[in-house]
């Protein structure tokens, strides 16, 4: 490159454009909304491979699982909250699978915010989550994600022509099993 | 020609900013809700080391949140220590380490070791502060006063009187065996430590 100027233009706005994918949208994903492009890793694990009906390996993203609904929890092994909550979501992942109609229409799945694999497998076995977690090391998602507080939980609907849609998503507040099953159940139209 | 060059320095160094600013990412508890004061991205180590791995940890006595006086030789001969340094309560990143250290008492108990958390914020400030964090199994203590003079003898007394974000791994002898004085603005990976801690059977 012969103009020095133009190197320079031109060096700063490819560091612009390397950075910009990764910066942080300005609000977290939202009822009504869709959920930004996540790219999560097959999990290695047969059985949660199998519940999250998946094949193959690699990268994949949430509306290619094979369910009606997914619910998807952002999560911290360093939140208070989160660690609060941990034994209330196992109690609804035991709702759902123990439920014949609802068993194979929705799943759930964790993302740890900032947490890597060791950490999440700390939070995994801490609490004995029952669902897929998954470690989200570097913020991309978190990023991606607003920069949301944690525990942020979201119901997403897969429809069958593979498009999604966010039908409920909160901060916290986590009632109880029973109560978000039928906000589930309500928001989505299941059944 | 030498504006020409400030020129591109100046779009250069711009870009690059915007690019450590876009890097800047925490997670967050919503149990902690609006009350984390956002410092910014800092610069990641403002101290001067003063202690290497292989030297004796220096003493202390300092006062924690139970109300007991903690001193490091009462664990000489019988524990490992972990010293965690963080540098404010209420600030991104501190507010989100210690609670997930509290996960992790088995892996202590497991190494013969203690986790002593160390702020140098007063007592009163770490009694409310560490109340969002559930119940802690570890002991948190207070090096208000004389201001930092533990972060100052351990090397990790910033410039504008906070702690760097410091963890050190003492033997039963008093000998340190781990030091990560780390980006202030990121949090240690937990595996680090716990690495450090199986190291001290070696």
């Amino acid at each position: 490159m012969k103009n020095p100027l133009i190197f320079s233009l031109v060096f700063s706005f490819l560091v612009l454009g390397l950075a910009y994918p990764a910066s942080t949208a300005e609000s977290p994903p939202s009822k009504g909304g869709v959920l930004p492009a996540l790219n999560l890793t097959t999990p290695k694990n047969p059985v949660e491979k199998g519940y999250l009906g998946l094949t193959g390996e690699g990268l994949f993203k949430i509306p290619q699982i094979k369910t009606k609904v997914v619910i998807v929890e952002i999560f911290s092994m360093y939140c208070p909250f989160c660690q609060k909550d941990a034994p209330k979501v196992n109690e609804l992942y035991n709702a759902i699978e123990n439920h014949p109609e609802l068993k194979n229409k929705i799943k759930m799945i964790g993302i740890g915010a900032g947490n890597s694999s060791y950490e999440v497998e700390v939070f995994k076995k801490t609490y004995s989550v029952p669902f897929p977690l998954f470690s989200d090391k570097d913020f991309a998602i978190h990023k991606a994600c607003g920069e949301v507080r944690t525990p942020y939980y979201m119901i997403v609907r897969i429809n069958d022509d593979g498009s999604h849609q966010i039908m409920h998503a909160q901060l916290g507040g986590f009632q109880g099993a029973e109560q978000f099953l039928e906000l589930v159940i309500s928001t989505t139209g299941l059944k | 020609m030498a504006i020409k060059i400030r020129t591109h320095l100046f779009w250069i160094l711009w870009s690059l900013s915007f690019l450590a600013f876009c890097s800047m990412a925490y997670g967050l508890s919503d149990a902690f809700k609006e009350n984390i004061y956002k410092v910014g991205d800092l610069k990641s180590i403002d101290s001067v080391p003063k202690l290497k791995i292989g030297d004796r940890a220096p003493q202390f006595s300092l006062p924690s949140v139970s109300g007991e006086t903690i001193s490091l030789s009462q664990y000489r001969g019988a524990k490992n220590i972990a010293l965690s340094f963080v540098p404010a309560a209420w600030t991104p990143v501190c507010s989100d380490q210690w609670p997930g250290y509290n996960l992790i008492k088995d892996i202590f108990d497991k190494n013969d070791a203690v986790l002593l958390g160390i702020t140098v914020d007063n007592i009163p400030t770490l009694f409310a502060w560490t109340n969002q964090m559930g119940k802690l199994w570890f002991p948190v203590l207070s090096d208000f006063w004389p201001h930092g003079k533990t972060a100052k003898k351990y090397g990790v007394l910033r410039s504008n009187g906070v702690s760097e974000r410091a963890l050190f791994v003492i033997d039963k002898k008093g000998i340190i065996r781990y030091i990560d004085v780390h980006d202030i603005n990121k949090r240690p990976l937990l595996e680090d430590l716990v690495t450090a801690l199986e190291g001290l059977k070696k």
